[in-house]
């Protein structure tokens, strides 16, 4: 197969713009050029960059397909202010998606411009005005930006008027471009200059049709050049007649399109259509244009005297309300999609006026538009904050039904039981249990998964969190829910699910088990949980998808094939896991320990930090800790997956993004301002002597603590050693190391009052942001350690972004994560920092850390010292092990599940 | 030597793979890196993979010659971070031209070894030309987006040190590669074009290699596959691919575009998989050259190795299944 390309003229932003024969005309926009739009002329000079991107934006909106951007303006320095804009607007996916036409007289501006844009841009413009060699050495740095260039018909005698000069000049700047240069033809577009016409001067009338008819046979000539043109140049003496203007641009460009003409700097927001002009107007236009019975100027004559007839129709522009007009039900909808809560509540109260049971309202336009939603949400076109937003405006639409609603049940069950009857309330929406597990606390994507399914029509039933097994089977009974949702972070809560599926076997239930966190996953589901329970256990990824899980699961004809499918599947992902695992090759725990990392002890003195004992940080300034937030998990929490700050210009989401980023710093800036939370750390140091390759232990006066380590067991490629975290502790001289422990409290309030708000958005911002102001205050901690309590790296300079990925000495692991999983060593990481009391932190029986928004670790200082995974390990160290804490081998074995298997 | 053009027609060329993942073996410490020259170094320089062609040659020749062996027609010169830019992590700018050179020869020496030993396989040296820890269309500081930490004219004197240097050390062909921000790496074509015009030399052919950075399709500078090869076309190159940030597998469908688009040569040289929860690369070498055989056959591509990840292993696999592929046939560019 031969694959054909074309030489179209192709050209791009951040997306492709491909000139094909059928593209017909392309629509510069012109309202970015500071010598043709006075309001963007005074934004720019004035500084204004943000509003002058929004008339760029403007100009992609109504159409532009690209755009052109001048900044040749005695009062202004041109190069920095092209610099400045387009750096700027790279930052604007929305704007930057569509190509530049880099526009200037100056050809230093023109450069100015090329040296910041990524995409194929256009130079507009260069011409032999100055000769032929000033001609070659610009177009030579075009070519070399690998730009378009537009060649003006202009030569070292003038601007060519007539269509022979017109013609001429193109076609020797054609010659030298190609031939000279091995400019490709198709990246050439000429143009032949378009002028004021009907001017009163005669030999002005003929101006039109020469451009015309040059551009005809330019294109003969040159068939693969492009032919562009100022447009509005054209009408200039009618200025201040918009109405004549647009008629007269649309008439011309009616028939220098039809002569070959392929794009032209127009305002793309303001074109008639050539058929609407009125036939008065259109022939008047066509006359002048065209330059027909125009004797004596009188086809301008005519055309003067009827546009004074003619008032220019003021054009204003207000803020769209005309939505308020449409039907209740389409209002209610459209607040809906758009999140608007503004109305509502009068909405739905006007709704229920007119339906004739308030379910009605319920069941008729607001399910209605939440369809519309979970539609548009399925299909990509909305986001999930945007989605939260809907649900928010849901929930007050409810809220205003719920009292009529209970006042018709009660009104029903009194009339039942004057007839003597018993009155049985028809089963509702499908209902879906949630609860985060035992001995966890975490919520956020629980909620989330709440939202999103409330809004597709589900009931949901949320037990919160720390929920145990017996309640969340109890209360699945009692409400007859349809399905129950489990969620868990921490990697107990998965040996807690798999105990739920065990439990709901054993009481012969049939309703599905949804399974869904942070530490879950399909494998996990399909090896341990599913064949605990047969009657369908499903990992569902994140929220978007837990709305298809649910369609599948309660439909009962697909029900039967989608549990099949899923059995068959999970089938395969467990009989590959078992496979897979007497693959892999363990060393023996006495190789693992004789492989372990050897640092070079000799030149390393153990630094002593600044005090040994623990310090108590109280109500730390959240002010401080907020420039330390890594927003990326943030928007990770919303399932908007992305690097930060990119996100928030992304082509996609980047909108939505920017609306929830501004949402979550306005809430941020409230939290610091009225100081919702109060932000608490503890920080200790202790000497230590490593008694053991693994085993550390703490000198201190009051107490004498153990810590244990478990160390990697896998076969390692050659050279690459065995770690364990005790490997970055002095094997033989006195050492330290460092804990510990942050929290933000006081959310529970807060939580409460949009709960009773009905506003799970900012519910949902308030928790992901203290989450976010724990991670910080941990950064923040860590980086007062190493260069203040510490010290060993004093002169640290790193900013935030360096922070985040770590480029720091030391390292701060915390027991449960990948380089130390065992979880039961937190215990005596909080008696170390002085218990509940000191540290505000309660631990659970699953040992996760109450308040949900607290970290702790250890801290190592060693230049060494790095973050590993365990992976996974033999039975030869987890015994050792299990003697060493003196705990049973079963006790241990629950709390290593994902290690040892 | 025979021109790469015409062997390009015949089959499907090998280019080498990781260079860090080989250079991370040999376990170096700091003293290492710095060798005799820069004991006194002011900075620590371990990291500094590009250093290691002035203080350990051998062992950068070493590792050229393990993917020699392994059956590559390309090797990449040590060079991917031997600019001024770069090179001030270490406050090493000063040394940006002499890194060229001295890479530039060790892989000379490698690949002339295994030309000479035979003939009918010509080995060539790829001056490897990488993105810069600084971007231009990006800014590092949110609340100022119109900022740049670097600007072109900056970037364009520091590429041209480099080409100068790969040049006089005697590359064969200039390799601008992992391209994330496009405008980058038209500094980069800009500084080549200029160098060769200036000094009135015959241009080496140029090798572009862009970096589709996740599923959403795009650079990281937000660009469309096609968009990307539209804003660098203009280099005329010798070839246009993608390598690094997917494996085989999630580059397919890139791979499948590109050669539907690109009036030149084709090339691909993705990590081996993705990443594992902690940064590791775990796909096996049979593993990745039975996917880039998969596309091989369909005709997609013209050049094929390996990036983040690959060993001498995954090439040796690669060239083993190359062998019973065609190579992409170049597109018919039509003239009016």
């Amino acid at each position: 197969m031969n694959t054909i390309i074309n030489p179209f003229l192709r050209l791009s932003g951040l997306e492709p713009l491909i000139i094909r024969p059928e593209t017909n005309f392309v629509n510069v926009g012109e309202r970015t050029n500071v010598t043709g739009s006075k309001k963007f002329a005074r934004l720019i000079r004035e500084g204004l960059y943000e509003e002058a991107l929004s008339v760029a934006r403007q100009q992609v909106e109504s159409g532009a397909q690209v755009l052109d951007i001048n900044m040749d303006d005695a009062l202004l320095d041109g190069v920095s202010a092209m610099t400045t804009f387009l750096n700027l607007l790279q930052a604007e996916p929305d704007i930057a998606r569509i190509p530049i036409m880099i526009d200037s007289s100056k050809f230093e501006i023109i450069e100015a411009g090329l040296k910041c844009i990524q995409g194929k841009c256009i130079v507009n413009s260069i011409s032999l005005k100055e000769g032929e060699e000033k001609f070659l050495e610009q177009a030579i740095i075009c070519k070399n930006f690998g730009a378009a260039v537009i060649v003006m018909a202009f030569d070292e005698v003038g601007q060519a008027d007539t269509k022979e000069r017109k013609i001429e000049i193109c076609h020797r700047a054609y010659q030298i471009l190609t031939q000279k240069l091995g400019y490709a033809p198709e990246d050439i577009i000429f143009d032949p200059n378009i002028f004021a016409i009907a001017t009163g001067i005669e030999a002005h009338n003929n101006y039109a049709v020469d451009f015309i008819e040059a551009t005809r046979e330019i294109k003969k000539l040159m068939p693969l050049v492009k032919v562009s043109g100022g447009v509005s140049n054209v009408s200039f003496s009618f200025r201040g007649n918009d109405h004549v203007r647009e008629a007269i641009h649309s008439v011309f460009l009616f028939h220098a399109i039809k002569a070959g003409m392929d794009m032209g700097i127009v305002n793309a927001g303001q074109l008639v259509v050539y058929d609407e002009i009125e036939p008065i107007l259109k022939q008047l236009c066509e006359n002048v244009i065209l330059n027909i019975e125009n004797d004596d100027n009188s086809a301008t004559e005519k055309l003067i005297t009827f546009a004074e007839t003619v008032k220019a129709k003021g054009k204003e522009t207000i803020k769209d309300e005309s939505w308020r007009k449409n039907s209740v039900e389409k209002r209610i909808e459209h607040s809906l999609i758009n999140g608007i809560t503004d109305y509502i509540e009068t909405d739905t109260e006007e709704a229920r006026q007119q339906y004739a049971k308030p379910l009605d309202v319920i069941e008729g336009p607001l399910m209605d538009g939440m369809n519309v939603v979970g539609d548009l949400f399925g299909a990509g076109k909305m986001f999930l904050p945007q989605v939260v937003k809907s649900a928010r405006v849901m929930k007050k639409a409810v809220a205003v039904l719920t009292p009529f609603i209970e006042q018709e049940k009660e009104e029903r069950k009194i009339n039942a039981a004057k007839n003597g009857l018993i009155n049985e309330e028809e089963k509702g929406a499908a209902k879906i249990l949630l609860a985060t597990v035992k001995g966890d606390v975490h919520d956020i994507g629980k909620n989330i998964v709440g939202v999103v399914l409330g809004c597709n029509g589900y009931e949901i039933i949320d037990l919160g969190v720390m929920v145990p097994a017996d309640k969340i089977l109890s209360e699945a009974m009692k409400h007859k829910a349809d399905i129950i949702g489990l969620s868990g972070l921490i990697t107990p809560s998965l040996d807690e699910m798999v105990h739920i599926a065990r439990e709901m076997k054993r009481l012969n239930m049939d309703i599905p088990l949804m399974i869904g966190g942070a530490t879950t996953s399909r494998m996990h589901t399909a090896v341990k949980i599913s064949p605990e329970y047969e009657k369908g256990v499903i990992h569902v990824l994140d929220a978007s998808r837990s709305v298809t899980v649910a369609g599948n699961l309660l439909n009962k004809e697909s029900k039967v094939e989608f549990l099949n499918e899923l059995h068959v599947e999970y089938q395969k992902l467990k009989e590959s896991f078992d496979n897979k695992k007497s693959g892999k090759q363990l060393l023996s725990f006495a190789a693992a320990q004789n492989n372990s990392l050897k640092i070079d002890w000799g030149s390393y003195t153990p630094p002593m930090p600044g005090f040994t004992g623990t310090k108590i940080l109280e109500d730390y300034p959240l002010s401080e800790i907020a420039d330390y937030i890594d927003w990326q998990p943030f928007f990770i929490a919303w399932e908007m997956h992305g690097k930060f700050p990119a996100i928030l210009s992304d082509d996609i989401i980047g909108k939505e993004a920017t609306k929830l980023y501004d949402d979550a710093r306005q809430l941020l800036n409230k939290i610091i301002e009225e100081k919702w939370l109060q932000a608490k750390a503890v920080v200790g140091f202790w000497e230590t002597i490593k008694t053991a390759p693994d085993t550390l232990e703490i000198i201190s006066s009051d107490s004498n603590i153990q810590l244990e380590f478990l160390r990697q067991q896998m076969k390692k490629a050659a050279g690459q050693p065995n770690v364990s975290l005790a490997d970055f502790i002095h094997p033989s001289q006195k050492d330290y190391i460092g804990a510990f422990s942050v929290t933000i409290e006081g959310i529970e309030k807060h939580i409460k009052k949009f709960e009773d708000n009905l506003d799970d958005y900012n519910k949902i911002i308030l928790q992901a942001l203290a989450d976010r102001l724990a991670e910080a205050f941990a950064e923040l901690l860590h980086k007062k350690t190493r260069i203040e309590y510490w010290g060993y790296a004093n002169n640290e300079n790193l900013s935030n972004e360096e922070l985040i990925s770590e480029c720091y000495s030391g390292i701060r692991p915390a027991p449960g994560y990948p380089a130390c999983p065992d979880h039961t060593e937190k215990i005596k990481l909080f008696q170390l920092l002085g218990g509940e009391n000191t540290t505000g932190i309660h631990l659970t029986e699953s040992l996760a850390m109450y308040p949900a928004s607290s970290v702790c670790g250890w801290y190592f200082a060693h230049p060494e010292s790095k973050y590993f995974g365990l992976g996974k390990i033999d039975n030869d160290q987890l015994e050792d092990y299990a003697k060493r804490k003196k705990l049973s081998l079963e006790e241990m074995t629950n709390w290593l599940r994902p290690v040892v298997e | 030597m025979i021109d790469i053009k015409d062997i390009l027609k015949e089959r499907i060329l090998i280019i080498d793979g990781a260079m860090g993942t080989m250079i991370q073996r040999h376990k170096l410490n700091e003293s290492d890196y710095r060798g005799n020259r820069f004991k006194d170094w002011h900075k620590d320089v371990k990291g500094n993979n590009d250093l290691l062609s002035i203080t350990q040659p051998q062992i950068i020749t070493s590792i050229h010659k393990q993917y020699l062996e392994a059956g590559a027609d390309i090797i990449e010169s040590n060079t991917f971070s031997s600019t001024s830019i770069a090179q001030a992590d270490y406050d090493m700018q000063s040394l940006a031209y002499e890194l060229n050179i001295a890479s530039a020869k060790c892989a000379r020496e490698a690949a002339d070894e295994y030309t000479q030993k035979n003939p009918s396989k010509p080995r060539y040296v790829a001056g490897a030309i990488g993105p810069l820890n600084k971007t231009l269309s990006l800014s590092p500081d949110v609340n100022n987006p119109g900022f740049r930490a670097v600007t072109f004219d900056e970037v364009v004197e520091a590429y041209t040190e480099q080409v100068k240097g790969l040049v006089d050390g005697g590359v064969d062909l200039l390799l601008i590669e992992t391209i994330f921000d496009t405008l980058n790496a038209k500094a980069a074509i800009f500084a080549i074009k200029e160098f060769f015009r200036k000094n009135n030399m015959p241009e080496l052919p140029i090798m572009i290699s862009g970096t589709i950075t996740d599923a959403s399709g795009r650079t990281l500078s937000g660009q469309t596959l096609e968009a990307f090869y539209i804003s660098v076309v203009h280099a005329n190159p010798l070839s246009i691919g993608l390598n690094c940030a997917l494996g085989a597998k999630e580059m397919r469908p890139y791979i499948e575009e590109l050669s539907s688009i690109a009036n030149c040569y084709t090339s691909a040289y993705p990590n081996a998989g993705l990443p594992n929860t902690f940064g590791e690369y775990d796909e096996q070498p049979h593993e990745t050259a039975h996917i880039i055989e998969e596309w091989a056959k369909e005709g997609f591509v013209n050049i094929v190795g390996g990036c983040c990840g690959t060993t001498p292993d995954h090439i040796k696999h690669i060239a083993e299944e190359m062998k019973n592929c065609k190579p992409r046939i170049l597109p018919t560019v039509e003239i009016q």
